[in-house]
């Protein structure tokens, strides 16, 4: 080829590339285009997550309360003036609740319409006149206006700010009857929305207004405290032996390759494990935290090995030469320089690592922390339940109630989830060191 | 005396022979000349002497606890009546049960068998024995340790490479733990799920078709003798997982593809951490969205457009798990992108390829590598998603590739399986270890096979 | 340094020897490159002629490779580097608005220092040029384009049996030659060179030289080169920078046999650099 085809051959490209030159713009600001609705659409569907439960569940941290004159006589309330706490739990207050309904309703007469009217005030609130007796006898006796708990289909309509003068237009179980009753108790002011500290200070219940996270959150906890104190010493060590001792071999790599694999099973596969190891051939309890913790822990382990051998593997080999230097055993050298250095780094995987065994479910359903759960538990061994699982029971429940209920203990699982990475954050953030 | 108290005895043993040790090893340095005469720190013999005086104690106390119930219950035997043992073995463990009961809530006043309540008396004394003895065992042997160690104490001793053994033991024994956990988990489902080969057939196992795990209570009643063709739990898996992959991969590449290529760094640095949420929301949150938000609304869709969608389509589980793994493909995917070197993009540039030219004809072809593997780890963690589909996909075994019926997955049917009370023993609950198998099986294959692609993928660029 | 040559270079505010020629191809003139605050290039006036081969010597961080990168506007994919000055092809402003530097790109074609073939086939490598631009009109056509830049490249003889093979499987020097012949299949009408030769071996880099000088007679080239060797071998002109200044421009053989300024001086005696 001459230089003159070539220069033909240049001016021809000259031409060809302005004339595909629009549609490839075209084309660039079309791939352009689908990267950014790609990554607006994921995090426009993060939003549409977060405030889909926020609307749901807001409404569960409030509780509705119903003023009623209660009359304590101890007549009324069946039993002795000098009776013991224990007696006292048997005491009527059904009856006394019910009376106060009747006069603060005279014209109720028929059987059916005082039953109606007596499913207003939630079955918590004979627990809650006990709680007020125990602490003050002197209210034997007298006639004292209360504000007690409503029932959680009244607790809705009010709390929806629904017109009660219309009751064709709310949605509830409620009869248009009891919505009047609850019309004219509004009217009077007898009726009041406040905090509902009963979410935070119960255990699970069957009635929506009474059901509460604690029992779920100290089971949470309880677990958690066993995964962190398991995990994380094992990891440490294992992420040491593998970064700073262990020799160049075919274990070495067998051990590696499979904390890889096993950072990718299934977590139901750790269930499976503790059902058929821990508590079918161990004995260990079903229910309990420690075997949710022992569980979680294996489960958590490969991920806060990875980062720690990472953490480890920042810290740079001159240190170790250095304090290798000045006579300081293998063992010296990792724990007074390598390991301080890196804590930063693996104490930010360790709390990403327990906010991943925070938020499980699956494999703890397989060990049975999938009970109904009404006490507390005070130890590892008591039967428990743990939040993402009591979301769980809570979903599945059908009074509606019980799905703000849902969306608010997601709520708090997801404050404790961001508190957590917001630390990790932090821990990274501050302690970030660039050798 | 519980062992949770003989336990935190026998620690502070330890410590306080550390102190001791050490002391001891200050003064015995004294006789030869200051500490330098000493093989190691005095604080390396406390550490020696700690490790004699706990260690051996420690260990005897976990076997023991391991050994004491089974030990405990073979001695009781003598005394249950001989009625019992005519029962069966079943009848023995049910009685024993009782009594341990009895025992453990401190009722034995009220019992008014006496057969039992003898049973019950000679369980107390087995177990306060027990507890005598191991009490005494472990305490002598705590301190005739600490004891051995002290005489130890000398300035030739090499303390601290004794001390380091034990230590490098102690990490190598925590490295080995995640073999021991794989082992546990092969062989607990392994054996399980071969009980069950032997009472349902493996190949009706895999290739049957037909699923309904209710087994007869009763051998007379009728119609509920279950069958375990798996085939159609097969198929909604792949199902699922296969929506959820139509969603994941597009997404989750493009926003990679735009992070890593386009993103100015603010955009980034918002982009990124919103990601990272989306992947750390539990898979609980997914579900509960999935059958209340969009589950509802697709049926609501596809009636205001003529369409039967199940309230557990297949759809809405997937879609929804899809979302899930976006960050996760996006996370991966971004990675291998940025590790493809900048001098091949300046050749692309360099011969006036435009950003998407290059993207699409040199980055991505070279990432693939990195991208396919990245994308098998995502199916293999939307095949053992479990809470999404629990939730949203409901029970219905149906075999079927439409998206819009309801069908059930492995995962739905092993949590169905063991949650709620059954014996241990039944088929039902055997099979769905013969599922985890499966599951496990499948997703370690496509672990493997991942994992290795994706570092062979980075060392070919570093 | 010498001080004498520092102050040398600080007096130095015009280039010595003749920046311009008559058959200029590309042009530039008060050229000023700056990476944010810093600034890499002074004033840089220069021409590429037609069937030159010019190069651009002197020691590291000079802005020789940063001036190279303008002529094709590699750096605008540096946001922080801003250009000022007139810099053309032919008449038309590189940096005018209604010049595409994807076009531009098309025109003045790059060679890097290291070798960096796509992770394809070798026939890929090449026809991706034609590919994206639409030069071949069809199968057969892109055929002709790809054997025909593999011969002018020299690869044809030693890779026609497996062109399906990957880039990356050949040798350093043979994977140069593959992006050569990867620039050449677009039909540039420059080729700009940075150390096309720095990571292979002498016997490769001999075989490369060749091959420029066989390129001249189609194309402008544009070479950065550390060796001077290798400047005094294939270049008809030669360039030399200092610290972001064009110090003295002109024949390869004035340039090295009488340098005019001292800093040339110094640098081709090897007092520096």
């Amino acid at each position: 080829m001459s230089s003159l085809d070539q220069k033909a051959s240049s001016s021809a490209t000259t031409e060809r590339v302005k004339a595909s030159l629009r549609k490839r713009y075209a084309a660039e600001k079309r791939f352009k285009l689908y990267g950014i609705v790609a990554i607006s659409a994921s995090i426009a569907f993060l939003f549409l997550l977060m405030g889909s439960i926020i609307s749901k569940g807001l409404p569960a941290f409030s509780q509705t309360y119903v003023n009623l004159n209660v009359s304590l006589s101890a007549e009324q309330l069946d039993i002795d003036p000098t009776a013991t706490d224990s007696e006292l739990r048997r005491a009527n207050f059904s009856g006394v609740i019910k009376q106060a309904m009747r006069d603060r309703f005279p014209d109720v007469s028929k059987r059916r319409d005082k039953k109606a009217l007596y499913s207003l005030i939630s079955t918590g609130a004979e627990y809650d006149l006990y709680d007020r007796i125990v602490a003050d006898r002197s209210l034997i006796g007298q006639n004292v206006n209360l504000w007690l708990i409503a029932d959680d289909e009244l607790s809705a309509i009010v709390k929806s700010k629904s017109d009660l003068s219309a009751p064709d237009s709310i949605v509830t179980r409620l009869t248009d009857q009891q919505v009047g009753w609850a019309k004219n108790l509004q009217d009077a002011g007898d009726v009041d929305v406040r905090f509902n500290r009963t979410f935070f200070v119960n255990g699970d219940s069957r009635e929506p207004e009474l059901a509460g996270i604690k029992a779920a959150l100290m089971g949470s906890a309880f677990t958690l405290l066993i995964t962190f104190t398991l995990s994380f010493p094992i990891a440490v060590a294992s992420a040491i032996y593998l970064e700073e001792f262990a020799p160049q071999n075919r274990w070495t790599d067998i051990v590696e390759v499979n904390i890889n694999n096993l950072a990718a099973v299934p977590s139901i596969v750790f269930g499976l494990l503790g059902l058929a190891v821990f508590i079918n051939f161990f004995h260990l309890p079903r229910s309990a935290p420690i075997v949710g913790g022992i569980v979680l822990s294996l489960m958590t382990l490969p991920t806060i090995i990875i980062s720690s051998r990472a953490a480890l593997k920042a810290v740079p080999p001159s240190i170790r030469e250095a304090a290798r230097g000045l006579g300081a055993s293998p063992l010296q050298v990792v724990t007074h320089h390598v390991l301080p250095l890196a804590m930063p780094g693996i104490l930010t995987g360790t709390i990403i690592g327990l906010a991943q065994a925070l938020g499980e479910t699956a494999p703890l359903l397989m060990i049975g922390m999938v009970a109904f759960i009404v006490d507390i538990p005070t130890s590892v061994t008591d039967a428990a339940t743990v939040l993402p699982v009591q979301v769980f029971l809570w979903a599945d429940s059908p009074e509606r109630a019980f799905l703000e209920k849902t969306s608010a203990a997601i709520m708090v699982l997801l404050v404790f989830l961001i508190l957590m990475n917001a630390i990790a954050v932090m821990l990274r953030k501050r302690f970030e060191r660039r050798w | 005396m519980s062992t949770t108290t003989l336990f935190l005895l026998t620690i502070g043993l330890g410590i306080a022979s550390y102190a001791y040790g050490r002391s001891r090893a200050y003064s015995v340095a004294k006789r030869h000349g200051g500490v330098r005469a000493l093989h190691s720190l005095p604080s390396h013999y406390g550490m020696m002497v700690a490790l004699w005086c706990a260690l051996p104690a420690l260990a005897i106390i976990i076997s023991w606890k391991i050994i004491e119930p089974s030990l405990i219950s073979n001695m009781l035997d003598s005394a249950i009546p001989q009625a019992i043992h005519d029962g069966g073995v079943e009848a023995v463990k049910l009685y024993k049960n009782d009594i341990g009961n009895l025992v453990d809530s401190e009722k034995i006043a009220s019992i008014d068998n006496a057969e039992k309540k003898l049973a019950a008396e000679r369980l107390t004394n087995l177990r306060s024995t027990s507890a005598l003895a191991l009490f005494v065992l472990a305490l002598t042997v705590a301190i005739a340790g600490a004891a051995l160690a002290l005489r130890k104490i000398k300035p030739e001793t090499r303390a601290r490479h004794k001390v380091e053994r034990v230590v490098k033991f102690f990490l190598i024994s925590c490295a080995s733990l995640a073999i021991l956990t794989t082992i546990g988990i092969v062989f607990s489902v392994l054996f399980e799920a071969t009980r069950f080969f032997q009472e349902v057939g493996f190949l009706e196992f895999v290739t049957g078709t037909k699923w309904s795990p209710q087994t007869a209570i009763r051998a007379d009643q009728v119609g509920a003798s279950g069958s375990f063709g798996a085939v159609p739990l097969f198929l909604g898996t792949l199902l699922i997982s296969f929506i959820a992959m139509l969603v994941a991969v597009p997404f989750g590449l493009m926003s990679a593809i735009y992070l890593a290529e386009y993103a100015s760094r603010p955009v980034r640095n918002i982009a990124k951490p919103l990601l990272e949420i989306l992947a750390g929301i539990p898979t609980v949150v997914y579900g509960f969205f999935a059958a209340l938000t969009v589950a509802p609304a697709l049926r609501s869709v596809g009636e205001s457009i003529g369409l039967s969608v199940s309230s557990e389509s297949a759809l809405a589980a997937g879609a929804v798990m899809g979302i899930m793994i976006i960050p996760f493909v996006s996370s991966l995917s971004d990675d291998v992108i940025t590790a493809v070197p900048q001098s091949m993009r300046d050749g692309s540039y360099g011969l006036g390829a435009t950003k998407s030219e290059t993207v699409r004809k040199v980055v991505i072809p070279a990432a693939l590598p990195g991208i396919v593997g990245g994308v098998l780890l995502a199916v293999s963690r939307a095949i053992g998603e479990t809470m999404i589909v629990v939730m949203a996909a409901g029970l219905a075994a149906n075999m079927t590739a439409n998206p819009l019926e309801a069908v059930t997955t492995v995962t739905v049917q092993i949590v169905t399986l063991l949650t709620g009370d059954q014996e241990f023993d039944s088929a039902k609950t055997l099979a769905a270890f013969a599922l985890g198998l499966m599951l496990f099986v499948v997703t370690l294959f496509l672990n493997i096979i991942a994992l290795h692609v994706v570092r062979k993928y980075r060392e070919q660029y570093e | 340094m010498p001080s004498s040559a520092q102050e040398a270079f600080d007096k130095l505010t015009h280039t010595v020897g003749t920046p311009t020629v008559d058959n200029a191809k590309m042009q530039t003139r008060n050229v000023n490159v700056f990476y944010g605050e810093k600034q890499a290039i002074y004033d840089v006036d220069l021409d590429i002629g037609q069937n030159e081969v010019i190069a651009m010597i002197g020691p590291s961080g000079c802005g020789k490779s940063t001036f190279l990168r303008c002529l094709n506007r590699m750096n605008d994919t540096i946001p922080s580097c801003r250009v000022t000055g007139q810099m053309s092809l032919d008449g038309e402003d590189l940096y005018g608005a209604d010049l595409d530097p994807v076009l531009l790109r098309a025109r003045v074609g790059m060679v890097f220092q290291k070798p960096n073939p796509f992770a394809k086939s070798i026939y890929d490598n090449v026809a991706y040029g034609p590919r994206i631009h639409g030069l071949a009109g069809n199968r057969a056509e892109l055929d002709d384009i790809v054997v025909d830049s593999l011969r002018k490249a020299g690869l044809y003889d030693e890779v026609k049996d497996r062109l399906d093979a990957p880039g990356t499987s050949l040798s350093g020097g043979q994977q140069q030659r593959l992006c050569i012949a990867r620039t050449i299949a677009v039909s540039p009408e420059v080729i700009l060179m940075d150390e096309p030769c720095s990571a292979l071996d002498p016997i490769a880099t001999a075989r490369i030289e060749e091959l420029i000088d066989e390129l001249r007679e189609n194309f402008a080239i544009a070479i950065v080169t550390h060796s001077m060797q290798q400047a005094a071998r294939v270049s008809q002109r030669c360039a030399y920078f200092h610290l972001g200044k064009l110090v003295e421009v002109d024949d390869t053989s004035t340039v090295f046999t009488n340098p005019q300024h001292e800093l040339t001086e110094n640098y081709i005696t090897g007092r520096f650099g």
